[in-house]
């Protein structure tokens, strides 16, 4: 999915790294955002919705509206679109809310 | 606590130019912006911009941030500092603002003038399947394809035919993507029809007066329905058309983030030509608190040309009040009539239209 | 009507269209734009003269066909890729199209591609006789199609046969 060849931009890609979603390992390049990476991947499904668990994606990609919340590491409600990828991040769907309340 | 001479919040079109207008009077700026790197949405437009040649026409938007900057750097020698990854969380009672630095700590600053050129976020159009993943707004769109450099999926439905729906169905194309069609509920093109034409001799339709009905899909959009729409806007039975497409681009309009105006107490109005709720202001770019500006989209949705000359503006008297009032009848003068060129064509009627219900009731300073 | 299908009409282009004895003098620059937009830079591009000055921002452009030696420096002005240069006294049975195209992959010399119109529908079989692709034309490259004479103002785009474009 990713571009190679466009008419104006000339992609410079960062260097590759590798992350995770849900376990399974995902490769990127730095300087990508966590939900451009997962996009690239074939991942459109981020999390479900509270009640009836209907699937949802991201939508303004640029951190306004709230509906790329996921778990990175160990934080939940994390907005993946604005949040850039490094090497050995562990991205999780998060259930709910998550659990903002520390385990001191 | 911090305390520049201005802050300026938003490094888009608005507040770049906003910045270079109040460092050549001699004032000190900081500029705060929650990316990584400044240009707004200035850093995703791959085409040429149209307005004036003495401005940035036929100069690509992608191109614009680094001559902003340049300048910048040359003409704010010391007195220009850009905070990036800080996000504004409030402007308070007394003229605090907050920010979130980098996620990492609270900053606090006191500026004698802020400007505010925070721009817009995308409205969402209520439909059956509107929530499904592949449903994006047309910035989300523009994002993946021409910052990240990733197609958005392999088949669009562009729902808007204003300038944003024509130009991103365009740049979906040079990223290799097909555009199904584009639809408008309105009964013309709302866009440059130059930009139209374009996409047509591209062999993508253009279905004015039509609507989308609801988007399909199991784990994610796999189709929408659209159908015609009537002289009152309503859906025909039976016109419904099946389209097989991955992504829904929704290009609707935009509202102006006005979250701090309303915080800091400034009047605002809800004028739907100009995008929503926006600020009173005068022809200084002042709104009803002394020491607050607006530029840009936050002052009402219009084209990054005129976001351009509004900062400018802007930038003049934030820095003109604070006593560095160098040339500024002259500037003024310059500037005003610069913006009331972009604005006199029949393409500029809403937002003249916009402003004069906005001036009715004028405001105080 | 344009305004509802992005398609301009026979009659506007019709009015912006060089007269039979201009176009046997040889290339002339063809502006198809109909609406009143803030827009000028064209008027900057243009090193003869031919476009006219503007009085207001938002006029539309006029081009002086006499003045106008079809150069070509305007078509990569134009934000609108609005304008054409067109020869339409290449030889007896061929014209030249010269156009705005800002797609990859870009189309070869001597390839044979499909002359489009501005719906997009097919016209004519063209072959492409030269692609700029410089460094001044700042990415909007203008490739130049050998297109049957009657066809010249109607070849806008074209579409390499094979092989993916747009995205189909």
């Amino acid at each position: 999915m990713r571009i190679e060849e466009h008419p104006i931009i000339d992609f410079k890609r960062g260097n590759p790294v590798k992350f995770t979603f849900n376990g399974l390992e995902i490769s990127a390049y730095e300087g990508e955002t966590i939900a451009a990476a997962l996009h690239a991947a074939g991942v459109r499904v981020l999390s479900h919705s509270h009640n009836l668990q209907r699937p949802r994606g991201f939508f303004c990609a640029i951190g306004n509206c709230s509906s790329c919340l996921m778990k990175v590491n160990e934080a939940f409600n994390v907005r993946i679109c604005v949040t850039p990828v490094r090497e050995g991040d562990r991205v999780e769907m998060q259930e709910g809310r998550g659990d903002i309340i520390a385990k001191a | 606590m911090q305390k520049p001479e201005i802050a300026i919040v938003g490094g888009g079109p608005a507040g770049l130019s906003a910045a270079l207008s109040a460092v050549r009077q001699g004032a000190e700026v900081m500029l705060i912006d929650r990316d990584p790197a400044l240009g707004g949405q200035l850093v995703k437009q791959t085409h040429m911009f149209f307005g004036s040649k003495k401005e940035y026409a036929a100069i690509r938007g992608i191109d614009i941030p680094g001559k902003l900057l340049a300048a910048l750097g040359e003409e704010g020698k010391g007195r220009f500092k850009p905070v990036l990854n800080t996000t504004v969380l409030g402007y308070y009672d007394d003229g605090v603002i907050l920010a979130d630095k980098e996620e990492q700590q609270a900053m606090l600053i006191k500026p004698q003038k802020t400007i505010i050129a925070t721009g817009a976020s995308e409205k969402m159009l209520p439909f059956p399947g509107n929530d499904l993943p592949g449903v994006y707004g047309a910035g989300a769109v523009q994002t993946l394809m021409n910052v990240y450099g990733i197609k958005p999926g392999t088949r669009v439905l562009m729902v808007g035919a204003g300038n944003i729906g024509l130009i991103v169905s365009y740049q979906l194309m040079q990223a290799g993507v097909e555009v199904a069609a584009i639809i408008e509920g309105a009964p013309k093109i709302g866009g440059y029809l130059v930009h139209a034409t374009k996409v047509r001799r591209a062999g993508i339709p253009i279905k004015t007066s039509h609507t989308i009905k609801e988007a399909y899909g199991n784990k994610s959009v796999e189709g929408a329905l659209i159908c015609s729409l009537d002289e009152n806007w309503c859906a025909i039975p039976g016109s419904d058309l099946d389209m097989k497409v991955d992504v829904i681009c929704l290009a609707v309009g935009l509202s102006p983030q006005t979250e701090l105006l309303w915080q800091a107490g400034c009047e605002q109005k809800y004028i739907p030509e100009l995008g929503g709720y926006v600020p009173l202001r005068n022809e200084r770019m002042q709104t009803t608190l002394n020491d607050l500006y607006v530029a840009g989209d936050v002052a009402c949705i219009e084209e990054a040309g005129s976001a351009m000359v509004e900062g400018k503006i802007a930038g003049l008297f934030a820095a003109a009040d604070l006593g560095y009032d160098e040339k500024v009848e002259e500037r003024f003068t310059s500037f005003t009539s610069e913006l009331e060129e972009l604005r006199a064509g029949p393409t500029g009627a809403k937002i003249r239209e916009g402003l004069s219900r906005l001036n009715g009731g004028a405001a105080k300073c | 009507m344009l305004e509802k299908t992005g398609v301009p009409e026979p009659e506007q282009v019709k009015m912006i269209t060089p007269s039979d004895v201009r176009f046997q003098k040889g290339p002339v620059a063809v502006v198809e734009c109909f609406q009143n937009i803030p827009c000028d830079p064209c008027r900057y591009a243009c090193r003869q003269g031919a476009i006219k000055e503007f009085e207001d921002i938002n006029d539309l452009p006029v081009i002086d066909h006499e003045l106008c030696n079809g150069c070509g420096l305007c078509i990569s002005e134009c934000p609108g890729l609005a304008i054409f240069v067109i020869d339409a006294s290449y030889s007896k049975e061929e014209g030249l199209v010269k156009l705005p195209y800002e797609y990859f992959p870009l189309p070869g010399q001597d390839e044979e591609v499909t002359g489009i119109d501005t719906e997009g529908e097919a016209v004519c079989s063209a072959r492409v006789v030269k692609v700029q692709n410089t460094k001044a034309l700042d990415r909007t490259p203008v490739v130049t199609l050998a297109v049957p004479r009657q066809h010249v103002m109607r070849v806008r785009s074209l579409l390499r046969k094979g092989g993916e474009q747009h995205g189909r």
